[in-house]
């Protein structure tokens, strides 16, 4: 496999290389990643088979299900969407990276955990990732809000989701006054 | 040392002492009777042994599930089913997925764990008759553990939350207690099980046990484990499923770097469908999905259409309808109470209507795949299936190994809804699995899940119903049509019928004259298990006809049911069991109190109900509706179940709310459509399940207190949910909706 993982520090911003070996740099959860394999190489891809980093899921070939959500320089876009070749520079989230570094859950895990919002599972990825996209533009979102939320789950989650996503948006909303 | 009670005729729970204290009942497969099994190796000694409870030294309680868990909560529900017979703290539980039970019984399987399924509705029943007993036998051995240490006699000492006590107050943690436990002889007959009084954690809410795990992305399903050096492969499934391939040029495909092989699979004939290859397919495979997928894109095929190159909905409908209204002798004559020819002539009423209902795919979220590892001497698996004893079928007929060769793990899976009870995607995984030494991952594309499935057929009800003059039906006669789900699966041609409508459904038993034909069609697409089948169509057609009884009876509907159920009795059902219409109709009142159903009539609104029962469960939805223009919005969505004692009610709750957003989402929205015998849904925009805002923003749930033995809810609120809506969109607005999808007959009609 072409594709390997550089460590931080091996890349000082201050200097520019004069010959840049090809390939895309890029941060995913707060880690430095190097691709010098196939550009056109869609994300979820990456992601799945190069990094074997599995959170972020497989739903379909053009994404319209959301499963294959990620957070790109904070903005929700389906991984499957997104070639390689898109994301030099570019800071990735992922579901593992939503937690902090001590493992402290973010509000929106807790939520979708106490309210149940889950079924299977497979697509509750997915549903972190716009919900997290969703809270990050809108504060404090109303139901015509998260009736935006793009995602499928044929289990029957989505009324579990839309309380979940109001209770961290609370919670969020206390974090900051506090 | 270690023991052995019996559980069952064939079934043994063991006791064995784990190499740093810990204690394990369970169930010991041949390979762990021969091998300690260090602790520190427990991931991958629960697949060779097969514990239901580990108690470790620490506290810490293992309890393995051995029913695949979909998402319908049976993990959970299971695991705190024994952690509550054995009073172990929920807090220090871990519940881990067994893997398939099999043991090699003179070449023959032995299933270590009786039946393992997932999704059937029948996990709970299943474990309530058996699982508690290994619980029980965990929490006898602790508390003789404690005897010598407490010095009080046994019957003295009580268990709560992971710890035995003394009268006194002392008390001994069961990690303290594990090491000694696992050498205490066993009982001599069966221990007797906790009385309900003294449940604690049956009853009582739990989210799900995985939850934390699943919200972190750390859960694996089958697509996200991996073997090392591992192959993909994706296919190309011919259209028709009966065609054939006629032309195959590989060369661009295998010029790319890192495509490995392209392969020609073909189904056998001989075997029954779901036991191999769906339909003719070429297989490419590569160093990685992304690889594999370009060199798919890379190939030219040529595909020749069989006898269902003919097919078409438009012409199975015409020829449905021409069947249906024709003298036709039904395939089956299902039921036949009374003289319906008789009482058709007494009539005081008639009132006739005719149902269309949609094919139906899957559509799991996790699409199909499965992991094989394979040598000469042995099968490793993982498997996203609702049937590990299925699954172990298929490998097993095209390995040859024996049957404790074969070790098929179940991951957590991502939906189910009866398409895993097929196993066509592990026949081709082996079979490609085979033609190479590496281990291979096969996965199916969204395209490929849902134009090759086992579907749901469509299928047609024609109802005629004969009121007297006091209101009552006096006879109920129904013909329905559909291609069965049975056949082309060696079900004998006079059982097909029992996929496609229930010899007990309401109201069957409940008036005086009633009959129900099946006629049998026959179809190229094949069929197979759908998720609530056969209540969820049998519900909306008879919960749309009751609807319009009432409406031509110009009366409240909930009137019409409530005299169509009658006074509180038990109505035998065949096959065994009764119906309480007792608790039918205190559903049926409790879900329409709650929508404040008395202001039907003047409800601005649109309000639907209907009822319906499944092996001994209840339920009923009431559903209120409004209309803007052209803009339905399903206001309210009330449910109310009945299933006996309750083992979870957060997990119910889920399951009672998924299961009514479900089957909404199916009515508003999906259909499979044939052309030229070709499936024409291929992406989710053209099977779109229902978005957020097409669904209710809550869904109440009302759940009755029971006592009697927990019935299975994993599709109880299905069947319902779709005549209560199509009810409540006829009041508000006028239209009677006779066919599925509902919004694109709504919008033909207005």
């Amino acid at each position: 496999m072409a594709q390997d993982h550089a460590a931080l520090t091996s890349k000082p911003n201050d200097v520019t290389p004069v010959s840049v070996p090809a390939g895309i740099d890029l941060r995913i959860n707060g880690e430095q990643f190097h691709h010098s394999g196939d550009p056109a190489m869609p994300l979820l891809w990456y992601l799945r088979d190069v990094l074997q980093l599995d959170g972020t899921k497989y739903g379909g070939e053009h994404g319209e299900d959301g499963a294959d959500l990620v957070l790109v320089n904070g903005k929700a876009a389906s991984a499957i969407g997104l070639p390689m070749s898109k994301l030099d520079g570019k800071q990735v989230t992922t579901v593992e990276g939503m937690a902090d570094a001590k493992g402290g859950l973010h509000p929106l895990q807790q939520a979708f955990i106490d309210e149940d919002a889950i079924g299977c599972g497979y697509c509750t990825p997915g549903w972190l990732i716009a919900s997290m996209d969703l809270l990050n533009r809108i504060k404090d979102p109303g139901d015509n809000d998260i009736d935006t939320l793009p995602n499928l789950c044929r289990c029957g989650c989505q009324t579990r989701v839309r309380r979940a996503v109001k209770r961290a948006a609370a919670v969020m909303k206390q974090g900051t006054k506090a | 040392m270690s023991g052995t009670l019996k559980l069952s005729r064939r079934r043994f729970l063991q006791v064995l002492a784990g190499t740093a204290g810990a204690l394990i009942v369970g169930i010991r497969s041949t390979r762990a009777a021969t091998t300690p099994v260090p602790p520190d190796m427990l991931g991958d000694a629960l697949y060779d042994l097969g514990v239901y409870v580990r108690v470790d030294a620490d506290g810490t309680v293992l309890i393995g599930s051995r029913d695949p868990e979909t998402g319908t909560g049976v993990s959970t529900a299971l695991a705190r089913i024994i952690a509550d017979e054995m009073d172990a703290d929920w807090q220090r539980v871990r519940v881990v997925p067994l893997g398939l039970g099999v043991a090699d019984d003179n070449g023959k399987p032995r299933w270590l764990y009786g039946q393992q399924a997932g999704g059937t509705g029948n996990s709970i029943p299943r474990a309530w008759r058996d699982l508690r007993s290994a619980g029980a036998l965990a929490r006898w051995l602790l508390i003789r553990a404690a005897v010598p240490l407490l010095g009080v006699p046994p019957e003295q000492l009580r268990t709560e939350q992971g710890s035995v006590i003394a009268p006194d107050g002392r008390r001994l943690g069961y990690g303290q207690l594990a090491s000694a436990a696992a050498k205490i002889a066993l009982p001599s007959g069966p221990v007797p099980l906790k009385t309900p009084d003294r449940y604690s954690l049956i009853g009582k809410p739990a989210g799900d046990a995985e939850a934390r795990a699943i919200v972190t992305g750390q859960t694996a399903y089958t697509l996200d484990q991996h073997f090392g050096d591992t192959l993909a492969a994706v296919l190309a499934h011919c259209p028709w499923p009966d065609g054939q391939l006629t032309g195959l040029d590989s060369s661009a495909a295998l010029a790319i770097k890192g495509v490995v092989k392209v392969i020609e699979l073909k189904p056998d004939p001989r075997l029954p469908l779901g036991e191999t290859v769906i339909a003719p397919a070429v297989a490419v495979i590569a160093e990685n999905t992304w690889l594999a997928l370009q060199g798919r894109l890379a190939l030219k095929l040529e595909w020749k259409p069989g006898a269902s190159g003919g097919e078409s909905s438009a012409a199975l409908e015409q020829q449905t309808t021409a069947l249906l209204n024709s003298d036709a002798a039904p395939t089956t004559r299902v039921r036949d109470d009374g003289d319906i020819d008789k009482a058709k002539r007494k009539a005081a009423r008639r009132v006739e209507a005719t149902y269309y209902q949609p094919w139906l795919a899957h559509a799991t979220s996790e699409p199909m795949n499965c992991l094989v590892r394979l040598d000469k001497t042995s099968a490793t698996l993982y498997v996203p299936t609702q049937s590990p004893q299925q699954a172990w079928t298929v490998v097993q007929r095209l390995t040859g190994l024996a049957p404790d060769q074969i070790d098929i793990r179940v991951p957590r899976v991502g939906g189910g809804y009866g398409r895993r009870l097929d196993h066509d995607y592990v026949a081709e995984a082996v079979l490609l699995a085979k033609e190479v030494d590496k281990p291979l991952r096969l996965f199916w594309t969204r395209d490929e899940d849902l134009t090759h499935d086992y579907y749901r057929s469509g299928c047609v009800h024609k109802f005629s119903a004969t009121i007297d003059a006091k209101r009552h039906v006096l006879a109920w006669d129904q013909r329905v049509a559909s291609a069965s789900a049975l056949a082309g699966r060696g079900v004998p041609v006079d059982h097909l019928w029992s996929s496609e409508v229930s010899v007990n459904q309401f109201p069957a038993g409940f008036v005086p004259n009633y009959r129900s034909d099946w006629l049998g069609l026959s179809s190229s697409l094949p069929r197979g298990p759908h998720r609530g089948m056969p209540h969820l169509t049998n519900a909306f057609a008879v919960g749309s006809f009751i609807d319009e009884i009432a409406h031509a009876l110009k009366e409240d509907p909930l009137a019409t049911h409530l005299r169509l159920i009658g006074e509180p009795r038990l109505i035998p059902q065949q096959g065994g069991g009764a119906v309480d219409t007792a608790r039918l109709a205190n559903v049926l009142k409790l879900a329409t109190d709650r929508i404040s159903w008395k202001d039907w009539l003047h409800s601005v609104n649109g309000l639907g109900l209907a009822c319906w029962y499944m092996d001994g469960a209840y339920v009923a939805h009431a559903i209120e509706v409004s209309m803007k223009g052209e803009r339905l919005t399903i206001e309210r969505a009330v449910c109310a179940v009945d299933v006996g004692r309750v083992i979870n009610p957060t997990g119910l709750e889920g399951q009672v709310a998924g299961a009514t957003l479900d089957a909404l989402s199916s009515a508003l929205n999906l259909a499979i459509t044939v052309k030229d015998g070709k499936v024409q849904q291929s992406s989710w925009k053209e099977y779109p399940l229902a978005s957020m805002a097409q669904l209710p923003r809550t869904v109440e749930v009302i759940t009755v207190p029971g006592e009697g033995d927990p019935a299975g809810a994993s599709f109880l609120a299905m069947p319902t949910a779709a005549p209560a809506l199509a009810n409540a969109v006829f009041r508000v607005s006028a239209v009677r909706v006779r066919r599925l999808p509902l919004m694109k007959e709504l919008l033909r009609l207005l």
